[in-house]
Parts: C-alpha cells; structure tokens; sequence
C-alpha cells in the first residue's frame, strides 16, 4: 500500500514493509538499501516518506504496566490514544502529548514531540525511560538517557534505527476534565503579556489571527489549564466526525478563513472566561475530525512552525505576522506557544522561547513566501520544525541545529548514514 | 462468564477481532496452531482490557481432534468466530494437489468439521452465535485465485445452509465477506488503497453486524457493490476477462 504523510504532499511511490517481529525485520534490514520507519503518518512533511518504508504501526503490543510507577512498556507502534483509552480510567495520563493522540509512541520519540505543557515538562524524551532500537546491521540495542544513541534518537526522526520498544513514564490524574482559562487578547503586546501572567499554568497554547492587520497583529484566545481534581475518571472515545472526501481546492481560500478566524474569535468572551472540558476537547480538538487534512485538497497543505529565543520572540513575531498578513495567505490554523529550555539531543525542535505553527495550503507562491518567512527566522536566531517541513533548505536548516555536525558524525560512525534516510534527510543533508 | 471462541487467532484479522471483542467486555479462548505464540498477544490484551484470555491449541485439518477440542472447553463460548484464511499462490496450486487440499481444508473442510460440532452444541442450547470469515473471492471465481475462491464460496454456502437452519433456534449466523485487508496474507500485494481495509476497521464492522445480528457483511462496504457487478457479468463475457 503506498503511505502518504498528514500534508499529502508531496505524493510518491514507496513500498512498505510491515513490522511485526524482530526477526524479520532483520531481514528485511539485510536485503533492503535504504528505508526510513513511519509510524501513523501524522508527521506534515516528508520526513518519513521514502521509497522504501518500515511501517512501525501493526507492532503495537504493551509489554508491561508498573502500576505502582506509572510506567508503561510498548512496542513502537502503539497509539498514544491506545494508552489513553487503557490507562486514563485508571488514573494515568502522558506526561507529554502533542495536539494529537493519534501518534505512534515511535514517532513521539523519533520527533521528540511537545505538548501545551513544555515549560513546564520539557519533550516526550523527558518520560522515556528506555528505548530498544535496532541498528542497521539488525544488533538491537537498550538506551537510556544519558546514552549517546539515547540523545541521537530522540528528535532523530528514525536516522538511527528502528525504533522496537519502549519505556514510558505517565503521570497521576484525579479527573478526566480539565479547568480551563480561555483569555481574549487584542494584539501581540496582550498575547506575551497574558503568556507571562499564566506561565504557571501548567497548559498553555494560543491561537492566533494571523489575518489580522495593523494594529491587531497578534489578537488571539489563549486558553491555559491545569487537570481537575474530581476523581471522575470515566473516559470514553467520542464518536467523531468524518471529512469522507476532499475537498475541491478552492474550498479553503482568503475568504474562508477569514470567516473562520472571525467567527472562532467572536465566539469567546471578552476577556477571561472559565470552562471546565474533558481530556478530548482540551488537548485533541482537531482529533474530533478524521481526516480533517482533506479540507485542503488535492494539492494537500503543509505547516510551518518555527521557534524563536525569548529575548527576540515579540520583535520577531511581530514581523513574521506583519509579513504574512502583508502576503494575504490565509492560515486557517495558527498557534502560539510557550517553551521551556532546550534539551541536550542532537534535533530535538525545543529552545526557549516562543514557537508559531501556521497551516498553508500548497500553492503558488507559498513556497516563496516560506523562504522569506525563513529568513526572518534566522535573522531572530531561530529553527524549523522538521517534524512538520517539507521544503526548508539545507543551509536554514543547518543554521538552526547547531548540534548536527554531532548526529551527522555519530551516523557516520555507526553505518546509519547508508541504511536509514528520508526525503527530507536526503534534501537537508542529514 | 462470557467466553468468545477466536478459531485461527494467530491472523492479523482474528488479533484485531480478539482486542475488539475484550474492549467490548468478552473474555475470550484464543485457538490457533502453536498457540504458544500468542503469549505476546495474550499479554497486551491482558494490560488493555484485564478479561479473561486462554490460550487453546487447535489445529483445523486434525478433523478428529475437534470433538475433543470443543468438548474441553469449559464454560462453553456464547459465541464462535472462524478466523481462517490460508492462500497459496494460484499458480503453485494449480500444479500441487497437496497445496490445493491444503488450502480445501483449511478454508473449508476444517471448518464444516469444526462448526457441525459447534452447531450442534448451539441448537441445543437455542442460543450462541457463529460468525464465519469467508472472502468477496467466493463471490464468484476468477483464474487469478479460484482454488481458494472455491473454497470460499464452499464456506459462504455453508454459512448460508447452517444461517437457514439454525434460525429458528435462535442462534445467529453472520457470513462475513472482507475485501482487501492489509494483512500478513496479502503482503507485498499492490492493493488499492481506497479498496483496501486496515484489520481493525473489519474487527470493528464484524463486532457491529454480529452485535445487529446480521446475516452478511462485506466489509469495506463499498465491496457489496463491486461484487454485485463482478456477480452480473455474464459468463460469456467473464471467461474473456482478466480481472
């Protein structure tokens, strides 16, 4: 079956090779030039597509619970909605999760992902006790933080290995609800300050009216939180919607997402409000859709989400935001987020600072703009998130990873560099 | 007591109907060849549901064995799933008539041998239900596959006899025909992917429809309708087709 990622572009040939033990995945190792592993394709880009695929998702056993820890042992390819549906009624949640649940544990760890939660937790590599990876000659060896294979892993979108298993820690809930804050803001200057004000909190995300112009560039609902403490654990899987086709692409245009911006900002009430909502809703809106991607199109859609040190975030924002609002194109999805420190892996996206997703869709003259828009980036001291690329140039993307003359030796050195490479690793030189 | 009877566990289909069935708070016997394997399996269904899970080792073409095998199972399942699929390369078939009976008795012999017993069982008690996984290649047969299709559709017309009979005991009888499935068994095959079904969504359809009480499922849906055309071709054309 040809897999795609989550931006359906780019779209191309690959042949997969579907994990389900060891052994054969040794193998396939041996008689195969050069793949990259995927988990559930929720990666935008093309940093798990290749032609040849190890498809991680079918290896998806638990292995072990340690209730009294909290510590839960799997193979690579189970759901982080998986882990929810088992373990939240008893009490448990992921210490760090992404705006989706529908991930691989893999993929968290390949893409060293975050949540609302990173100033306050730091990455999923954070919880991970131990991983089990296969390395291209089929050895299968145990890391743990610390290990240099450990820090290359983690945040080294599958460059290293196969990833086979592992440990993860979750942290105690007493309810399946959270009190939520949702703060209206008028410009950017209001969006930092709310940030500041909440930063205790320990969630905390933003979503921003990237149309908004002059002096409301920055106006945005920032909705912060923190779990409930009512001992009401009774978590069920909503029944969701379904996107069953794609879109036509002139669907989603300047004028539809102004709509959508507008009316998402209309419905909060000025200034702060309190809502208590469940675990769904708070930390997976999106996840309510299936296949929301398909409101874009055929000609699919990409994010780009950079991150800027703190010191320079506000002046930096604000001329990204000016550039984008001046270039018309509309981002239907635009959020704001707070980071805690950088953690020592080699690739890992985290610094601190601030970081802005934006949804575009692909077309002409996007990809200008994005060049532009990188500039800027580096200009501000900078980085792009590989997880969601799918165009960044080699030299941006070196200027943003100081670490990558480290993980490009430590490849060298283990053989990874023949055995393991994606489109992007191909195009940014990884 | 709720035990659910997964023949031929070992499957990527049967693994997901088994996780399915547990979510939905069945305990279950697991039943394959060298069952010992599903130790893994029997753990992760252990951690996400804490129902009860045996292990029985079973072996479809031991035609005397089955008695026995049915009789020790105690407390009797409510319910049966036959979860077997074995193909052989058509071509291979073609020319080793042991790999034809192969696939003759796993696909279909092994199963009348088994489910006559179980039937019996289930009229008996006037409850029970029995799901069979037949295949849309039992439809109708095509040379690209007509040794396993023919068993198929020996399966599906069984189903469909043992549905008749078994009605008015009030025991339920669902024929369940998958299209493509991303599975073990059609690895390497180039499948489309808008036709194809990934096992859960079966395991998910097949819970659905039995929990209904239904007769036939095809599964993707989509199936029903292509198999409705490939049903209404005339023959005089089909012999001509390569589809």
């Amino acid at each position: 079956m040809n897999l795609a990622s989550w931006g359906m572009y780019p779209v191309i040939k690959n042949k997969s090779f579907s994990l389900k033990d060891e052994k054969s995945l040794q193998n396939y190792l041996q008689k195969t030039e050069q793949m990259i592993p995927f988990g559930n394709g929720r990666s935008y880009g093309d940093s798990a597509l290749a032609e040849n695929i190890v498809y991680c998702k079918p290896y998806n056993y638990f292995l072990g619970f340690d209730e009294s820890e909290g510590i839960v042992h799997c193979q690579s390819g189970v759901l982080l909605s998986e882990i929810l549906e088992v373990f939240v009624r008893k009490g448990w949640f992921l210490k760090v999760t992404p705006g989706t649940k529908l991930i691989t544990v893999g993929g968290a760890i390949a893409s060293d992902i975050h949540g609302k939660n990173h100033h306050v937790e730091g990455c999923f590599s954070k919880c991970v006790q131990e991983i089990r990876v296969m390395l291209e000659s089929g050895e299968i060896v145990t890391c743990k933080k610390g290990d240099e294979l450990f820090l290359a892993t983690c945040g080294g979108m599958g460059l290293t290995g196969v990833i086979l298993d592992a440990k993860v820690a979750l942290k105690k809930i007493n309810s399946k609800s959270i009190n939520q804050i949702t703060i209206k803001t008028k410009n950017l200057k209001e969006t930092f300050e709310a940030f500041e004000k909440y930063a205790r909190m320990p969630y905390s995300v933003a979503w921003i009216d990237c149309l908004a112009k002059g002096e409301n560039i920055g106006k945005c609902l920032l909705m912060v939180g923190d779990f409930a403490d009512d001992r009401d654990l009774s978590f069920k899987e909503k029944k969701k919607l379904n996107i069953p086709f794609m879109f036509p692409s002139f669907a989603l245009n300047n004028l539809s997402v102004k709509a959508f911006n507008w009316l998402y900002y209309k419905k909060s009430p000025a200034g702060e409000s309190h809502q208590k909502v469940d675990i769904d809703t708070f930390f997976y809106p999106l996840d309510a859709i299936n296949n929301w991607n398909r409101i874009y199109g055929k000609g699919g859609f990409t994010q780009y989400q950079f991150i800027l040190p703190k010191e320079v975030s506000y002046d930096g924002l604000k001329e990204i935001l000016g550039a984008i609002a001046e270039s018309g194109k509309g981002s239907f999805l635009a959020v704001l987020k707070l980071y805690g420190k950088a953690n020592a892996n080699y690739l890992s996206f985290p610094m601190e600072g601030y970081s802005l997703a934006l949804d575009f869709k692909i077309e002409k003259g996007l990809f200008e703009l994005l060049d532009k828009l990188d500039q800027i980036v580096l200009r501000f001291g900078g980085r792009i998130y590989l997880t969601k690329d799918v165009r960044v140039s080699k030299e941006t993307f070196e200027k943003g990873y100081p670490m990558i003359e480290k993980f490009r030796a430590f490849r060298k050195e283990n053989g990874m560099d023949k055995k393991f490479h994606s489109l992007q690793s191909k195009r940014v030189g990884i | 007591m709720s035990y659910v009877l997964i023949i031929g566990a070992k499957s990527d289909i049967a693994k997901a109907v088994a996780r399915e069935y547990a979510k939905n708070g069945y305990d279950l016997y697991l039943a394959a060849r060298n069952v010992s394997e599903l130790e893994g399996f029997k753990k992760d269904i252990e951690i996400r549901s804490n129902r009860r899970l045996e292990l029985k080792e079973f072996d479809m073409v031991a035609f005397d064995s089955h008695q026995a095998f049915y009789d020790a199972l105690e407390p009797k399942p409510l319910g049966v799933i036959v979860v077997v699929g074995y193909m052989v390369d058509q071509k291979v078939a073609e020319n080793s008539l042991a790999d034809s009976l192969n696939i003759l008795h796993v696909n279909f012999t092994g199963c009348v041998s088994l489910l006559n017993i179980i039937a019996n069982d289930f009229e008996k008690r006037k409850s029970g239900f029995i799901v069979g996984i037949s295949s849309v290649a039992g439809d109708r047969g095509r040379k690209a596959n007509y040794i396993y299709g023919s068993a198929k559709a020996g399966f599906s017309a069984y189903l469909s006899g043992l549905r008749n009979r078994l009605y008015v005991s009030g025991v339920q009888v669902l024929t369940v025909k998958p299209g493509f499935v991303n599975t073990k068994m059609t690895e390497g095959l180039d499948l489309p992917a808008k036709l194809t079904a990934e096992p859960e969504d079966v395991a998910h359809d097949i819970f659905e429809a039995q929990q209904k009480g239904k007769d036939v499922l095809y599964t993707k849906c989509i199936w029903k309708l292509i198999m409705l055309i490939i049903k209404h071709i005339p023959e005089s054309m089909f012999k001509k087709m390569s589809i």
